[in-house]
């Protein structure tokens, strides 16, 4: 096979047809691939949850994943925080000319593992060649199509006392891919989070009758997906510093270089919040999946009606926290 | 080191302080009459004072006045107008610090500039543009030179490795600047009163505990060397308080783990080597005598001031403050413009937009508390 990626593989031709045949079929395929240009599924509800999300990151390895990985994982966690079962996926790539098509299997084996890994299937496939300088290696669109199951969805109904939940420590996938990059000149064991949560939150689902939402606090990080929440459904939210569970090592990268772990990138941790009743049980469940091992309570519901998020910081004053405003970062999704 | 600094931010440390300073500021305020009022010299200082909530407990209680101890905020405005006109410029590579980006210009930032096709690169070495030189030998690459004693020895290094190197599409614009002489400007105008300085930590690593005797002995003002965990400021305003109490001027180094009485000699020797005191434009003050260091005339061929030539016009003027608020004459929620024109999406002035702006810490940490 040849070792580049060539406009010819974009055309259509045979180099196409043997692109497909030797890289994606050879990973993804399960023998009953689409031999039309839909693939055929059949669900058990009619109820489904679909996304979308494309995937630009830079570099696309790092430690802990890479964008194959990546753009299965994801895609999962926001059909996972929708509560759905993520049971379907496609995926669409654009590849800059003269990409090592070594690498492309690599990315592809990656996206078949999580896939095999998720219990999802890759049933389509898209591939775009642009010419070189035209993109940045690769970039990869993944749509999601999940099932709701059971009756057991979030509530999105909230009481004072209901209590926000963290599923584990924050800011470890930027600052990896930060370090990743080679721009920091510095070093860190940090390995990305970037991980699949279905079967953990949907195991959180099942047992815990209390949960009022969850979300995945990707882009932003922990504090802008908070403030969404805290907006949206009209919350004055309370996050405690001193329980925010943060790495040192990503501590020591924050303060070395500026950062704010609140508004760093997580791609493998969820927020849920609870009923106060329920908390505990939600966070036994959590502590039982590798994924949830630091997950803990950061705070609570303090009051309706006005949408804002507080910090209290660990001198006990209060201060308001915002969305990531123009913050210079990477790309790092 | 990571565990001794978590436990400069331990509550149970931190709490009990808050109360010492006070009661310290409450026996200041039965004698004087008046809040004891501080200024913290350095951008870092204000926005740790404002994250960790320092500001807000104390604010009853002492003035904590910000600055100019912020780079980015104290250039003036001709200088961020060349900076981005240097921008435009063909065939050339521009790397800078982050906090540059979104500093407006009069007519546009660095950021729409990179937006409109110019490759301006944000560095977190600033080495790096060494070797982004010797990778684009066809291109000109410049180095956006901002920045106090802290930021000057990595310039040095910079031209250092580029000499060695042999690169010669490689330059600095220099406009750095010095903490004494804007010190020096403060009390001579005797604008602002102050009962002594919360001394930047960073800084005095490189100048050293001694550099700042000028303040005792010429201006009989005290100041305490600090660093940037909760514990070790509120320490040092801690011991300022006292010191006020005591009729007791004094410089008192509260970061002694990593100042020394001289500061880095090497960095020193470096300096000397490569630069030379020039005048320097301050954003709200204008030009200062000697306040800059700029690259000695044998090391021309790194300096972009002599090989690129940009012109600008007069700067936009605006109703912007930040040139009070530098010199610690008004504070960030005082200006007409703080909070409504002016905020992180859409700054008007630099003190908004850097990491280190007095603005920028007053909307990220402390709007609430106005």
């Amino acid at each position: 096979m040849e070792k580049y990626i060539s406009l010819a593989h974009g055309d259509g031709g045979e180099l196409s047809h043997r692109l497909i045949k030797d890289v994606f079929i050879e990973a993804f395929g399960d023998g009953n691939e689409a031999l039309f240009d839909a693939a055929a599924i059949t669900m058990s509800t009619n109820r489904i949850a679909v996304t979308t999300d494309s995937f630009v990151i830079k570099p696309i390895f790092f430690p802990g994943g890479s964008i194959g990985k990546l753009s299965v994982a994801g895609t999962v966690n926001d059909l996972a925080v929708s509560g759905a079962k993520p049971a379907y996926l496609t995926c669409s790539f654009v590849i800059e000319e003269g990409f090592l098509i070594s690498d492309l299997k690599k990315i592809v084996t990656d996206m078949a593992s999580e896939a095999k890994k998720t219990s999802v299937t890759i049933v389509a496939g898209d591939t775009k060649v642009v010419e070189r300088g035209s993109a940045d290696g690769v970039y990869i669109n993944t749509t999601g199509i999940g099932i709701y199951e059971n009756n057991n969805d979030c509530s999105f109904e909230f009481e004072e006392g209901d209590a926000i939940i963290v599923s584990g420590t924050i800011g470890d996938h930027g600052i990896a891919v930060l370090a990743a990059r080679g721009e920091l000149g510095i070093s860190t064991p940090i390995n990305s989070d970037c991980a699949s949560l279905n079967k953990m939150l949907s195991e959180v689902l099942k047992s815990a009758e209390g949960v009022r939402i969850m979300r995945d606090p990707t882009r932003g990080g922990l504090a802008t997906t908070l403030v969404e929440i805290a907006e949206d459904f009209q919350l004055t939210m309370k996050i405690n510093e001193r329980d925010l569970p943060v790495k040192k090592e990503v501590h020591g990268v924050c303060d070395l270089l500026g950062f704010d772990p609140l508004y760093l990138a997580n791609e493998g941790k969820a927020i849920i919040v609870v009923t106060n009743r329920d908390k505990d049980k939600v966070i036994d469940i959590l502590h039982e999946f590798p994924e949830g091992s630091d997950a803990v309570v950061i705070g609570s519901i303090i009051g309706k009606g006005k949408g804002q998020l507080l910090l209290e910081t660990a001198l006990g004053s209060k201060r308001l926290l915002t969305r990531l405003s123009g913050t210079m970062f990477p790309r790092i999704c | 080191m990571l565990e001794m600094l978590k436990q400069s931010n331990n509550p149970e440390i931190c709490k009990p302080l808050v109360q010492a300073v006070i009661e310290k500021s409450k026996e200041f305020q039965k004698k004087f009459g008046r809040k004891p009022a501080f200024m913290e010299v350095c951008g870092s200082h204000t926005m740790s004072l404002a994250r960790t909530g320092v500001k807000q407990c104390l604010k009853d209680d002492v003035n904590l006045i910000s600055g100019p101890g912020c780079p980015v905020c104290v250039t003036d405005q001709r200088t961020i107008d060349a900076m981005i006109a240097l921008a435009e410029g063909e065939n050339r590579i521009i790397c800078t610090f982050g906090d540059m980006m979104r500093v407006p210009g009069s007519n546009k930032t660095l950021l729409d500039s990179k937006i409109g096709g110019r490759d301006i690169r944000v560095l977190y070495s600033p080495v790096d543009a060494v070797k982004i030189a010797e990778e684009n030998p066809d291109k000109e690459v410049i180095f956006l030179g901002v920045g106090f004693e802290t930021t000057i020895p990595i310039l040095t290094l910079m031209i250092g490795e580029a000499e060695k190197r042999g690169i010669h599409n490689f330059s600095i614009w220099m406009t750095t600047k010095l903490v004494e002489p804007v010190l020096r400007y403060l009390l001579d105008t005797g604008e602002v009163k102050l009962d002594g300085f919360l001394l930047p930590g960073h800084v005095s690593i490189v100048l050293g505990e001694d550099s700042y005797q000028y303040l005792v002995a010429e201006y009989s003002i005290s100041g305490v060397i600090t660093g940037f965990e909760t514990a070790e400021l509120l320490s040092g305003i801690y011991k300022l308080i006292d010191m006020a109490l005591a009729g007791r001027v004094a410089i008192e180094n509260n970061h002694p783990a990593v100042v020394s009485k001289t500061g880095n000699q090497v960095i020193h020797q470096w300096l000397n080597q490569f630069l030379t005191q020039c005048d320097e434009a301050w954003r709200g003050i204008g030009v200062i005598q000697k306040s800059g260091l700029d690259l000695k005339p044998e090391y021309d061929q790194f300096n972009a001031k002599k090989r690129f030539t940009v012109e600008v016009g007069e700067p936009r003027k605006t109703k912007c403050r930040c040139g009070e608020v530098i010199r610690g004459l008004i504070s960030p929620n005082e200006c007409p413009l703080f909070g409504k024109a002016c905020h992180p999406m859409n700054p008007i002035g630099p003190c908004m937009v850097s990491a280190e702006g007095s603005c920028a810490a007053y909307y990220q940490y402390m709007r609430e508390s106005f």
